[in-house]
């Protein structure tokens, strides 16, 4: 439970965006649930009340990727991209890019495994400074309040 | 709310480790030109250079006594810049917490189906 602790979000340089964390699974669980579009729908989605109905994966070298998330008032998001070096279940990287607006930024997942839990790097790569932290900017407010209304629930929940 | 062109200015300024000392520093109370250059050793004009990003960026102020002219820390810029890092970072903590309870059910599932098999 205490991996919740183990999460970075770190800004090394003016144009990356660096996450870590720690998750009690071998790797190679994680690695399906971050690429396959029966698991992924069900846990990346932002802020309450937004699904993921559209999650296409083409996973391998040069494969495409598109996303679409839509808001319990019918706003939809989404985001696509190509896989430019896939070696399961260890390391992804793929361009991504939101659509009309937004630079295309590189991700690079990173998963090591040791002792049974696995610890993965998402590193966004953008092309300015400016769009960087415009991503940060971007990262919803209105994300913020539903969180901690999740976090309640998902607390409750224990005991 | 800051302008995106001047949270750049915050950030930037807050890239350079001697401006973070400095608002370290700072962030004891405030210190004229002088009194900042000696713990950093480092020249006068050295120290102001770095002071005048940090006032740009509107991170530091100039205090009212007109003869030490002593800087102080503006917390406002700051906490806005941490703040976004802390909105970007709730959305995804909600993310794992899902990834976390999703993962537990893949590895029960696992353990089912492996039932018949002695060793894991």
């Amino acid at each position: 439970m205490n991996n919740a602790e183990t999460f970075q979000l770190t800004t090394p340089t003016d144009l990356e965006i660096v996450m870590t964390r720690v998750f009690d699974a071998p790797r190679k669980l994680v690695f399906e649930a971050w690429t396959t579009p029966k698991y992924l729908p069900q846990w990346m989605l932002g802020p309450e009340g937004w699904t993921m109905p559209v999650c296409e994966i083409d996973l391998r070298t040069g494969g495409a990727w598109r996303f679409v998330w839509r808001s319990s008032d019918g706003k939809e998001m989404g985001m696509s991209g190509v896989y430019k070096e896939v070696l399961p279940p260890e390391r992804i990287v793929s361009t991504e890019s939101w659509g009309g607006y937004g630079p295309e930024t590189i991700n690079t997942l990173v998963l090591t495994e040791k002792d049974g839990k696995t610890t993965i790097t998402n590193t966004k790569l953008f092309p300015t400074k400016e769009s960087r932290d415009m991503a940060l900017k971007s990262g919803m407010k209105e994300g913020v309040d539903a969180s901690f209304k999740r976090l309640e629930e998902f607390l409750s929940t224990l005991a | 709310m800051m302008t995106s062109a001047h949270l750049d200015m915050t950030f930037a300024a807050l890239a350079d480790p001697t401006r973070r000392a400095i608002l370290a520093q700072l962030a004891l109370g405030e210190a004229s030109v002088m009194e900042l250059a000696e713990p950093f050793a480092m020249s006068q004009p050295a120290i102001s250079k770095h002071l005048k990003v940090l006032e740009r960026a509107g991170l530091i102020s100039r205090g009212q006594d007109a003869q030490r002219r002593p800087r102080r820390i503006e917390a406002a810029p700051l906490a806005e810049a941490t703040e976004w890092l802390e909105n970007y970072r709730q959305l995804w903590e909600g993310n794992f917490r899902r990834l976390d309870a999703l993962l537990d059910t893949m590895k029960a599932a696992q353990v089912k189906h492996k039932k018949h098999t002695p060793k894991k």
